[in-house]
């Protein structure tokens, strides 16, 4: 049992989600029922606000300040899009909490709808998470058959209601814009704000983007009020639990809720069971494929956005793939590549060009045909990722550009020795 | 010719969407399961019924891993090859299926019952190395693992078949 309080995990049990009556005994729906009707809209927001949620699906903008970005007196319908399509590399953490708690996310998303008037939300989920997709359609009908959802929720006049949007199935759908686009049946391509989608979203309607776990963390808010929230972080800045999924070289790789703040070597070490005997800690991604590597030096950093931030990285999705000694690192970085590679959606040079480019230097060195000068020519390939309309691109650079701040010496000696050091191929 | 039945369902769902394009792919996968892929007719089809240009529905079944504008197997296998599955050895899973299968990758077997295709991460890393077929996840393979599958679909094939 972990030593911190289980927050969005708290009614998780094994292999089975929790249905509704589970969670309605778990203080479930009580946010709900004192806010749709009872208190005015803004106060949902004010509450997030002062509670300092940030967005938990890689950016980490503020929750209430995106609601807020909705113009008071701009258009009807709004919509909320609710990212489930967790396409980023080692991170699971959405399909878990559906998982778990599905009617947790449920809530959220109405209180949500609430705060800046929306009538309709559409959860996007990717075609791998088919099983979550089912679970949520159930449950979406039960919390209807409770007067949860739909028409004027629990006799009042908010009328809101939600439905699961099955993707294709492409990473950059993740993307906030091009996740609306997706949604409209439009060529997923980013599109470049302004206007930002909470003025011209959906349908040219206002339209808010919102991670589930982000969500899910709205009823306990408003439940339990933003000291309560603030106090269960580690740091001294930071709010709230957060769900880190931990892969790679560990013993028990694994969703884990801990605080925000809490060290990254104690989530290894302690809670994904640390490495296997005879593995020797090399280098993290802290938060999924587009955050840059971590090393030793930073094994006891507080996992929280300003204190990875404060040491050149980012908390991204809170994914942690950890990586020992004997893994190359080099072919790591080949792999990552050729994901974003094959997932750009080929609107723009940067992304399109770039990063076959960048893999194919990569893919040269790996196999012993790498060249001095590739080196330069990789870092300045990296640097015109920025050109680029989306994420995507400065994304998947992040980790090219680390491996040569970090771990130049390995690079070095591929070109060197005309092979992989770690493997014969 | 899509049946009467199938064109009803997909028309009302059409029709009580926001937006009939929101249900573009929706329409895709159904009408991908009866013909077993995105043919040139179901492409017609499909554009007819949600308003859209052919070409604009071309668009979206091209960019997307789970829709197939080319014939595939009845099960559709996506090896995940991305970084944690790349670590656990997923190039072991794809050399299995292949020589159980006598099948490459982007290949389809003789029989036409199985498709073997990559894909980018499918969010089991936990469970690494991992599959789809036909969106359902399998995690932790080993080659016995592999084998009871494939066993068991080849089984529910024939019964398909013989039923």
């Amino acid at each position: 049992m972990s030593k911190y309080p289980l927050v969005l995990f708290q009614n998780r049990q094994p292999n089975r989600i929790a249905t509704l009556d589970e969670y309605r005994q778990s203080s479930g729906y009580q946010a709900l029922e004192d806010f749709i009707g009872k208190r005015p809209p803004g106060e949902v927001t004010a509450r997030i606000g002062e509670a300092g949620l940030r967005g938990r699906g890689g950016a980490g903008f503020p929750a209430a300040k995106k609601w807020l970005a909705v113009p008071a007196d701009g258009a009807f319908p709004r919509y909320l899009a609710v990212n489930a399509d967790e396409m980023e590399p080692g991170t699971f953490k959405d399909r878990m909490l559906i998982h778990a708690d599905p009617h947790l996310i449920i809530e959220g998303m109405i209180l949500a709808g609430y705060a800046f008037a929306a009538s309709k939300a559409f959860i996007f989920v990717r075609p791998s998470y088919e099983s979550s997709a089912v679970i949520l359609e159930t449950e979406l009908e039960h919390a209807r058959h409770a007067g949860y959802l739909g028409r004027n929720i629990l006799g009042s006049e908010f009328s809101f209601d939600i439905s699961v949007h099955r993707s294709g199935g492409r990473y950059i759908c993740g993307e906030g814009t091009a996740l609306l686009n997706a949604l409209m049946g439009k060529r997923p391509n980013p599109t470049k704000p302004p206007p930002y989608p909470t003025l011209k979203g959906l349908w040219d309607r206002p339209t808010v983007v919102n991670n589930i776990e982000t969500l899910a963390n709205i009823p306990h808010i408003l439940r339990n009020g933003a000291e309560w929230f603030k106090r269960l972080a580690l740091s001294r800045e930071g709010m709230g639990t957060k769900l880190y999924c931990v892969s790679g070289r560990v013993n028990n790789p694994g969703c884990f809720e801990l605080p925000i703040g809490i060290r990254l070597s104690e989530i290894i070490d302690e809670f994904a069971g640390g490495l296997p005997a005879g593995s020797e800690f090399k280098a993290c991604l802290p938060g999924g494929a587009s955050t840059r590597y971590l090393t030793r030096e930073h094994y006891d950093v507080e996992m929280d956005f300003d204190t990875l931030a404060a040491v050149g990285n980012r908390l991204g999705t809170a994914a942690i793939m950890v990586f020992d000694r004997k893994t190359c690192l080099v072919a790591t970085t080949l792999n990552l590549l050729q994901f974003f590679a094959r997932e750009s959606c080929g609107w723009c040079t940067p992304c399109r060009e770039g990063l076959p480019y960048i893999r194919d230097l990569l893919w040269r060195i790996e196999y012993g045909e790498g060249r001095e000068e590739f080196i330069p020519m990789i870092r300045e390939m990296c640097k015109f990722s920025w050109n680029s309309y989306c994420a995507l691109a400065p994304g998947a650079t992040s980790p090219v550009e680390s491996l040569l701040t970090y771990f130049e010496d390995e690079v070095r000696e591929h070109i060197s020795q005309r092979k992989c050091p770690y493997n014969a191929h | 010719m899509l049946p009467d039945e199938l064109k009803k369902l997909l028309s009302e769902r059409i029709a009580s969407a926001e937006d009939p394009r929101e249900q573009a792919v929706d329409a895709m996968f159904e009408l991908q399961s009866y013909y077993g892929y995105m043919s040139d007719e179901a492409m017609t089809e499909a554009s007819g019924l949600l308003g859209m240009t052919p070409l604009e529905l071309e668009e979206l079944a091209t960019f997307y891993d789970h829709i197939y504008r080319e014939p595939v197997g009845r099960y559709v296998i996506h090896v995940c090859d991305s970084a944690i599955c790349w670590m656990h050895d997923h190039l072991s899973v794809v050399d299995h299926i292949r020589s159980q299968l006598n099948v490459e990758v982007g290949g389809t077997t003789a029989d036409g019952l199985f498709t073997l295709l990559p894909v980018c991460c499918i969010g089991y890393c936990d469970r690494a190395p991992a599959m789809t077929i036909n969106r359902r996840v399998f995690g932790r393979l080993t080659p016995e693992k592999i084998d009871r599958i494939l066993t068991r679909l080849k089984d529910q094939a024939q019964f398909a078949e013989t039923e």
